[in-house]
């Protein structure tokens, strides 16, 4: 009975399959980390992609979060089983961009396969962060976000404040009155992402010796600089004056606090756009990150975080043509209009941008735009993003170094001199490493 | 002299090949790669590769982040392993005693056996969510500023909590058996002798669960040192500040999450090691006094 089903699973499989191999489509397999309502709009695309030609097969995997599809990745590459595409975050970008000969370069692939690359076409934000030291861009990058912050409509209604700060000095201001209408005035969802990487970025302050590691892996961090210490003191002061909540590192957890109007503000990513117009059951809006005045007088714009598409090496040119094919498919207009709408993720291109804009959807929903319109806020020396290896244990350390603020285990003079201590060792290893 | 020589048959080693071939495959194999990876410094992709001696122990071993690891992991692991086997112990001798409805005591209590780490972190990582959950309202209704986000030791408390919670069905299964090994004639006997029950379930009891008692010693920190990682993962992820981050942990953290495979692997090796120890220790030491 039991090896009677197993062999009729096995034939109607084996039938399920045969039309492609008859038909000698190329498969390309896609591993990604995109779940919940993310995952599912992957699997649109691929489905739109299958059905747009005949010559390809275009099979998406979710490999979990961003760290298991990385590990998931080297694991294959290792065990020469790699897929064709993968989505890397920006922690891990080092790690796969250092292995030399890991990964053809998108914009060599596009050139040899794919009928060109122009890297004018993209949008002057996402450029720098996936690419070498000489501008050759090395990921695509995929799904595209920056740190925004979100407001309760309704509760600076209650609390009688107008519209969202522009800078910190302003949120200093309005938070007394979040207080009194029973509001934590402040949440937020990545602190190594928002509170420090971008930033730096926003202030325009260097991040890394060695022009933020893209020209080196023998690098030395800066973060133990005097304007990050000032604002994490003045973090750990809002948090003691109730101002500021912390509900742990995960980043949901904290979104969960705006979404059940427990803060009434919240930085997360222009990215949780979608998610939150489902979850939120009251009215918000979406605005800049805030800045120090005191730090600078024009903010500079913020960098992508998010993740790109790489694609591995040691694959056939059939493959590879196919890879080029998807992403032209993938960077084309329609597409990153469609992704951006409904993830809320920023569109790469210009041509995508434009076509948002033409068809009058920042009309209709203008806090969808508060996101490309910050990338591409005047950029400085310092605001295209970094390269560091090892970065996903930096962040882990800067995790650890900021709750020990928090809990008043350590002095913030003390945490930033663990992350810089800390830090370096693990570049320092990088280094040795990744010669 | 003569020397008697035996005709061997191969038929027994036909027999123990199952289990040798999963050693060899499962454990011998992996980590013999590991202590060879645990020499190397080689990029997560594998393209390049230096040998480096014991560069890997001397960077990330003995540090400060694995020192408050080791500590955490031997308290973690002590505190874990005792309470399992006393929780356990007193409600198999309870339940033991019990006439009417038994066998639904026993099963209540059995119940928690079906539930893998991680199922059970997610339970006790809702129950203990600053915003819906029951156990974190709960805790601070009780006067106590707790906050496992961020104190170090609430978020001990909540990774031992659940990692006994978990573990003492599993203890109370094999207890449960124990008593019920131990002959009716010895009890009675003992009644007859002694009045106080405390008296006789230290001096006979006890004693007579003692083989039970260690093998569960063994496997309790096994379970602290190695399985509560699917407890950790979904509950306090090693924070706040490193405070819950067992050895495995960080092995984890630093190898799967950072790619890290020399600093990892030699991490994996140290862990071995130590485990290796105290399982001698245990066998040596704990075991002689145990009669079977």
């Amino acid at each position: 009975m039991k090896l009677g089903n197993l062999l009729r699973t096995a034939v109607f499989g084996a039938a399920m399959v045969m039309p492609t191999t008859l038909l000698a489509q190329t498969e390309i397999q896609w591993w990604h980390a995109m779940g919940g309502r993310l995952g599912e709009v992957v699997e649109e695309i691929s489905a739109k992609y299958n059905a747009s030609q005949s010559d390809y097969v275009l099979v998406p995997t979710y490999k979990g979060g961003y760290e298991d599809t990385m590990t998931a990745g080297i694991a294959a590459f290792r065990a020469k089983q790699q897929p064709n595409l993968i989505q890397i975050f920006d922690a891990g970008a080092a790690t796969i961009i250092n292995a030399k000969g890991a990964t053809i370069p998108v914009a060599q692939l596009m050139a040899d396969y794919g009928g060109g690359f122009n890297v004018e076409d993209y949008i002057p934000g996402v450029r720098g962060f996936y690419a070498d030291s000489d501008g050759q861009m090395i990921g695509m990058p995929f799904n595209s976000s920056t740190p925004l912050l979100y407001w309760n409509k309704d509760a600076f209604v209650e609390a009688g404040v107008d519209g969202p700060p522009a800078s910190w000095e302003d949120f200093e201001a309005m938070a007394p009155k979040f207080a009194a209408a029973g509001y934590q005035a402040l949440a937020q969802s990545h602190s190594p992402w928002i509170f420090s990487e971008n930033f730096m970025s926003r202030h325009n302050l260097q991040m890394a010796t060695g022009n933020n590691g893209f020209d080196s892996t023998d690098v030395k961090i800066l973060y133990n600089n005097d304007e990050l210490k000032m604002h994490w003191s003045k973090v750990k002061e809002w948090l003691d004056k109730g101002w500021y909540g912390f509900y742990g590192r995960g980043w949901g957890d904290n979104q969960d606090a705006f979404v059940q109007k427990k803060v009434a503000m919240w930085l997360g990513s222009s990215g949780s756009f979608g998610g939150l117009s489902k979850s939120a059951e009251f009215e918000f809006g979406a605005a800049y990150l805030p800045y120090w005045k005191s730090i600078i007088d024009e903010p500079k714009g913020t960098f992508i975080g998010g993740a790109a598409l790489f694609a591995m090496s040691g694959k056939s040119d059939a493959e590879n043509k196919g890879v080029a094919d998807f992403l032209a498919f993938l960077t084309g207009p329609e597409m990153q209009y469609f992704w951006h709408k409904e993830t809320g993720y920023v569109p790469i291109t210009n041509a995508a941008y434009d076509l948002a804009k033409s068809d009058g959807y920042y009309g209709t929903t203008p806090d969808a735009e508060i996101g490309i319109l910050q990338l591409n806020q005047p950029g400085g020396e310092w605001t295209k993003g970094y390269r560091l290896g090892y970065y996903v244990q930096i962040r882990e350390v800067m995790y650890s170094n900021y709750e020990d603020i928090f809990s008043g285990k350590a002095s913030v003079d003390d945490a930033f001199a663990a992350i810089e201590k800390d830090s370096n060792v693990l570049l320092q290893r990088f280094a040795d490493t990744y010669k | 002299m003569k020397r008697v020589q035996f005709e061997h048959s191969p038929i027994p080693y036909l027999f123990v090949a199952p289990q040798i071939i999963i050693i060899v495959v499962f454990f011998l194999w992996p980590a013999g790669q590991a202590i060879y990876q645990s020499f190397l410094l080689e990029d997560a992709f594998g393209l390049s590769s230096q040998f480096v001696w014991f560069k890997n122990y001397k960077d990330t071993v003995l540090n400060d982040a694995w020192l408050q690891s080791a500590g955490f992991t031997l308290f973690f692991s002590a505190i874990v392993t005792f309470l399992s086997l006393a929780l356990a112990l007193l409600l198999a001798v309870k339940a033991n005693e019990v006439i009417h409805g038994a066998s639904t005591y026993k099963t209540m209590l059995m119940w928690a056996y079906a539930i893998a780490p991680p199922v059970a972190g997610l339970m006790g990582n809702l129950m203990f969510n600053p915003l819906i959950g029951d156990m974190y309202q709960f805790m601070n209704a009780t006067g106590m500023d707790f906050d496992h986000k961020l104190d170090g030791f609430d978020a001990g408390f909540v990774v031992i909590l659940i990692s006994v919670w978990k573990q003492v069905s599993v203890n109370f299964i094999f207890f449960l058996s124990g008593l019920q090994g131990i002959p009716k004639s010895v009890i009675e006997a003992s009644t007859l002798d002694c009045k106080s029950s405390f008296r006789r379930f230290w001096t006979i009891t006890f004693p007579l669960l003692a083989p039970t008692t260690f093998f569960l010693m063994v496997i309790n920190i096994t379970y602290a040192f190695f399985e509560t990682f699917g407890i950790i993962d979904t509950t306090t992820q090693g924070a706040p500040g490193g405070a819950t981050t067992t050895l495995v942990y960080k092995v984890f953290q630093d190898g799967f999450r950072g790619a890290d495979l020399g600093g990892s692997s030699a991490q994996s090796v140290v862990l071995m090691l130590m485990v290796l120890a105290l399982t001698v220790i245990q066998f040596r030491f704990i075991e002689r006094k145990v009669h079977y």
